[in-house]
């Protein structure tokens, strides 16, 4: 019991508790445009490339939180056009794209290994050594994240609803999808740093697809989302702190817990 | 520009005008030269086999697609309706009727009741989009279009889906609103019986204008007969008998021009 007073009162812990609960809360609404959009795949895509912004980050001598962003963004904004291309088969693509840059940036980082690079942190996330500067990085984006979903909410939702007709009203498609993915590219960045690389996307999708049963509207399936987050991330710590187990994956189980109790669960919302 | 004039009045304004608009996909032509002009109060129905580029022209219209070449005029400001041929909405997507009218921003607050009740929908308000029949979900659709207000409705197969009943009632409400509002329609219709009681101007569509003119005119242009003739499709063989029983013109050649 000390220690876990110990804990709950330490910075180390605190930082993760506060940096995970943001990430929660901005993945709640962006893993459900991802799951309404059928972007999972896209979402992994990203994730498993944000590893390549590690190894330039490393072989440049640059901050690595920032080479993760800017490749994140560039691969997105990438990703976005060629998947205006409908002669491409995107998921063949976007395979091909995950994985290479995956081994690409394992391998660049095993090159660089002189600098002591622990590579498991950036598969599986590094929660506990989330630092000041980490969580100046999270502040930001989240702030960023939140303040374009607001603006954007309607443009975003109705250009997932039926394109044409966003469009024929008024709304830039192009530039609100654009915009979407930034945003992605974005929570992608700061999500790496808390459960990892490999794990990102379920951060994203679990919650969303969980909430989906007790939500007659987007908006409320997007703020269930971002509570399921959020509690995986509370239950996740814990559960690490007390099982001694790995912090990022063991929020990805909660989440997937949540998840497999509300799919199966006959709910009262069952209804329509 | 005003070289049609036969087909609509003289002292309405021109809403959309596509001169020599042409399209291929992939060096398939699609659309080849097509000259189309829709005024106000002007209902124009688009005609023609499945895959004969109604929907690529329609798209092309709206600033969807781009076309190759030839221009597009709007009048300046013009509002569009665009009624699309199916919402297909991922079921993971939680939306009420309410949620999905509410995208657009009425132009008049107080006439989106009015409309709502006035297209039968008013009841479906809290149920989710994906639990719509066929015909709530035209509806629906339809009042999406029409809580903008616009000048200019574009409907692709506005009755598909929906049962005969209910298809003859929704071109009623559809040339009602029409005669309301004063607004153009530009329509793709495969429910040719009903069309041709309704429209002022047809025009039969593969991959170029193939003819077009008055229903009336149409029904007996050689060029109309043809592909008709030439299409196994049951909607077409429908139209054709249907005409074959009316009778209404003795010369079988007459130019739509």
């Amino acid at each position: 019991m000390e220690n876990f007073i110990q804990l709950i009162t330490s910075d180390f812990f605190l930082a993760a508790l506060v940096s995970g609960l943001c990430l929660a809360i901005i993945a709640g609404p962006l893993g459900s445009f991802i799951v309404w959009r059928r972007m999972s795949y896209f979402g992994d895509t990203l994730a498993h490339s944000a590893l390549l912004g590690v190894a330039i980050g490393l072989l440049t001598d640059s901050d690595p939180q920032l080479s993760i962003i800017l490749s994140c963004l560039v691969l997105g904004v990438l990703l976005a056009f060629l998947d205006r291309n409908p002669s491409l088969s995107t998921d063949t693509l976007l395979g091909i794209l995950a994985h290479s840059s995956l081994a690409v940036g394992v391998v660049f980082i095993s090159l660089a290994n002189s600098l002591r690079v622990n590579l498991e942190a950036y598969l599986f996330g590094s929660m506990l050594t989330i630092s000041s500067r980490d969580l100046v990085w999270v502040f930001l984006i989240t702030a960023i994240v939140i303040l374009a979903l607001a603006k954007n909410w309607n443009n975003f939702l109705s250009a997932t609803v039926h394109a044409e007709i966003a469009e024929v009203e008024g709304i830039n498609v192009k530039q609100s999808n654009l915009i979407l993915v930034v945003l992605v590219a974005l929570t992608i960045a700061v999500a790496m740093k808390i459960v990892g690389v490999l794990l990102i996307t379920s951060l994203l999708i679990i919650p969303p697809a969980a909430a989906r049963r007790l939500a007659k509207t987007p908006e409320k399936m997007a703020l269930i989302a971002s509570l399921i987050g959020s509690l995986s991330i509370i239950l996740g710590l814990f559960g690490a702190f007390f099982l001694d187990s790995p912090a990022g994956p063991t929020i990805v189980v909660i989440a997937s817990i949540f998840f497999a109790v509300l799919y199966f669960y006959p709910s009262a919302s069952n209804k329509n | 520009m005003t070289h049609n004039k036969d087909t609509v009045k003289s002292n309405s304004e021109l809403l959309l005008a596509t001169e020599g608009v042409s399209k291929s996909i992939s060096s398939k032509t699609i659309l080849q030269d097509i000259n189309l002009k829709i005024h106000e109060g002007q209902i124009l129905t688009l005609i023609g086999p499945n895959g004969a580029g109604k929907t690529t022209l329609i798209r092309i219209i709206l600033g969807i697609l781009r076309a190759d070449k030839g221009s597009i005029y709007l009048r300046p400001s013009l509002r569009i309706g665009y009624m699309p041929q199916k919402l297909i909405i991922n079921s993971t997507l939680p939306i009420t009727v309410a949620g999905f009218l509410r995208l657009v921003r009425p132009r008049k607050d107080n006439e989106a009741a009015n409309l709502l009740e006035r297209l039968g929908i008013n009841h479906l308000k809290g149920q989710q989009i994906t639990s719509l029949s066929g015909g709530e979900m035209q509806r629906v659709l339809l009042a999406r279009a029409l809580l903008r207000d616009p000048h200019l409705l574009i409907l692709d197969e506005p009755a598909q889906g929906v049962d005969i009943a209910g298809q003859s009632k929704l071109y009623d409400l559809i040339n009602e609103i029409r005669a309301e509002k004063g607004c153009g329609i530009l329509m793709i219709s495969h429910d040719l019986h009903v069309v041709m009681s309704t429209t002022n101007e047809v025009v039969c569509l593969n991959h170029h204008v193939c003819c077009h003119g008055k229903p009336e005119d149409i029904s007996n242009d050689p060029a109309f007969l043809e592909l008709f003739g030439a299409s196994s499709s049951n909607n077409l063989a429908i139209y054709a008998h249907h005409h074959n029983h009316e009778h209404d013109m003795t010369g079988q050649i007459k130019s739509s021009e």
